[in-house]
Parts: structure tokens; C-alpha cells; sequence
């Protein structure tokens, strides 16, 4: 059975457009900012550019919305992996050998 | 007897068409296997961050692994996504041709990546970078590296393979401008494989 068909997205804007944001990850890494705003800045574009391409190479922006709900599906249980993740994480940083030694130097002063 | 017999059988008939993809059975198949996938590479980045927020020793990437190369890569992966969907766009119109042309094109894209991420890891390992520990810092440095880029490359090998498949397809005149379902689920895997190279490339490359 032939395809539902739909307006032919603009294939080549969208290359320009992940190419574009390709470079400015590059230069991002090597711009004077604060370690935390270039990770931002780099999850930002990262994300934007996988979302291009699923909705448009993938033509997910042309599917039913239930299409969208499963692909969508495995970033929300990602994202909440890390939130289960994060409590157990502040706990490990917090008794890693270079935080205690700092605390023992610190306590030494003392 | 025979009548009961005929009602069951015609219960356990599918609908001819998918409620969500009408297109075909096959590509709502592929979008959920790429879901399940999509966990698989989630779960090993969301490993990565945790093991390397946790560790007080991790070597800068950028410092230690080829941006630039990687750079080219990722746009080398980002062709072979223009000329998958320009074949598939080739078909759609009845140019068969030009279907097997840029599968082709997508086919070589692929074959090259594979090869300079064969001529990274040979080079990171002679600088020496192994499985169980590596000369820059954390042990696991090395060890998430080889497995999230190893997984990725798993993933490029087989939808080379796939694709390859697909371009037999091709060549036999399978496919028209009124049955293209194919070309259209085998790109759904290529884009996919380009979508999670974008992530992993900012996450382990870049991050």
C-alpha cells in the first residue's frame, strides 16, 4: 500500500542547519565560559540537532501523534534515570578519595 | 465444529492496516524496535555521566581523543542521512536510478566512518588506551569509551549491512514510486543510528 504522502520537507536546509550547529559545538569547547554554561550551550545544540533530524529526516513532524509519544518515550525514562541516579551520585562524590583528602587537610589545620 | 473453528481463526487475524503507521506493519515495527534501542543507548549514557561525575580524576576528552576527526565524522554521517532521504524522496518519484545511486552514497558513508573510527581506535590504542585502563586518569575513561563507540559502531556495521541488502533489492527493480515501504524503514535505522552519533559525539567527544 503506497505511503501517506506529505510536503516534501526542505532536506538540504536542515543539512545547513546541522552542519552549522556541528561547528558551533566545536567552537563552543574552546570559547572562555564557565564549564557549566559550555555544557549547557553543548546539550542544547545537541539536542536541537537530534531533533531536526527526527523531525524531518525521519518525518516524525508528519507522523500521528502517537508515533511522537513512543519515540519521545526513551529520552523522558532517560531523563529520569539520572534523577534516580543523582541522589546516589552527590553521596559517591561525597566520600571520593580527593574530597576526603581535602576534608583531612582541611581538618589538619585545624 | 468447523463453524466455531472459522470464528477463532478469523479473530486472530491483524487488521490489514496499522492504526498508526497505514503505510505498513514493518515501520511501526522499526519505530518501536528503534524506542527499545533508544533505551539501550540511554541507559549507556546515563552510566557515563554518572561514572564520570563520580570520578575525581577523569582526563578532559578533547584533550586526549581526535575532535577534529571525530568532527569530520559526524559530518560525514550527516551526508549519508541527506543522500538516505534523497534516495528515498528518488523512489517516491519512480526514479529508481537515483534510489540506487544514493543508497550507494549512503553505503560508502557508512563503509568510511566505519573505517576512521577502525583508524581512532588503532591509534588510541597504541597511545595506550585499553578496555581495563588507559595512561590519562580514570580507568573508566577508556573502558565507556570503547563500549558507547564500540555499541555505535555496531549499530553503523549492521545498517551498512541492511542497507546493502536493500540496494540488492534495488538493483532487482523491486522498488517503485508505489512501493518504496522498505526504502522508507531502512531509512528510519540509518537516521536513527545519526541521531544517537550526534549525542554520543557531544557527550563523549565534546562534554
Amino acid at each position: 500500500m503506497p505511503a501517506t504522502h506529505h510536503e516534501e520537507p526542505n532536506y538540504m536546509g536542515v543539512f545547513w542547519w546541522l552542519l552549522v550547529l556541528t561547528i558551533l559545538e566545536i567552537a563552543v569547547i574552546y570559547a572562555p565560559f564557565v564549564k557549566f554554561a559550555i555544557v549547557i550551550l553543548l546539550i542544547g545544540m545537541a539536542l536541537t540537532k537530534a531533533s531536526l533530524v527526527a523531525l524531518y529526516y525521519m518525518h516524525l513532524k508528519f507522523e500521528k501523534r502517537t508515533v511522537g509519544m513512543i519515540a519521545i518515550v526513551p529520552l523522558v525514562l532517560c531523563v529520569f534515570l539520572i534523577f534516580m541516579l543523582t541522589p546516589d551520585l552527590s553521596a559517591i562524590v561525597h566520600h571520593s578519595p580527593k574530597v576526603e583528602a581535602a576534608a583531612e587537610g582541611a581538618h589538619a589545620e585545624h | 465444529m468447523t463453524q466455531a473453528a472459522t470464528v477463532d481463526h478469523t479473530l486472530g487475524v491483524e487488521p490489514a492496516e496499522s492504526p498508526l503507521t497505514p503505510e505498513s506493519w514493518g515501520k511501526l515495527g522499526m519505530w518501536l524496535f528503534l524506542a527499545g534501542d533508544a533505551m539501550s543507548f540511554g541507559g549507556l549514557l546515563a552510566a557515563y555521566g554518572a561514572i564520570r561525575y563520580a570520578s575525581g580524576d577523569w582526563p578532559q576528552p578533547s584533550h586526549v581523543l581526535g575532535i577534529q576527526l571525530t568532527a569530520f565524522m559526524t559530518f560525514l554521517l550527516i551526508c549519508s542521512s541527506v543522500t538516505m532521504v534523497k534516495g528515498l524522496a528518488a523512489i517516491q518519484h519512480g526514479d529508481q536510478a537515483g534510489l540506487r545511486r544514493f543508497l550507494a552514497l549512503t553505503i560508502l558513508g557508512g563503509i568510511i566512518f566505519l573505517s576512521m573510527q577502525a583508524y581512532e581506535w588503532t591509534h588510541l590504542i597504541e597511545r595506550g588506551m585499553r578496555l581495563s585502563g588507559n595512561p590519562f586518569g580514570a580507568s573508566l575513561f577508556s573502558t565507556t569509551f570503547f563500549c558507547a563507540t564500540g555499541f555505535h559502531g555496531c549499530h553503523v556495521f549492521g545498517g551498512v549491512v541492511y542497507l546493502t541488502c536493500v540496494l540488492v533489492q534495488a538493483m532487482r527493480g523491486r522498488y517503485s514510486a508505489t512501493n518504496w515501504n522498505s526504502v522508507e524503514i531502512v531509512a528510519l535505522y540509518w537516521h536513527f543510528v545519526d541521531l544517537v552519533w550526534i549525542l554520543v559525539f557531544t557527550f563523549v567527544y565534546l562534554v
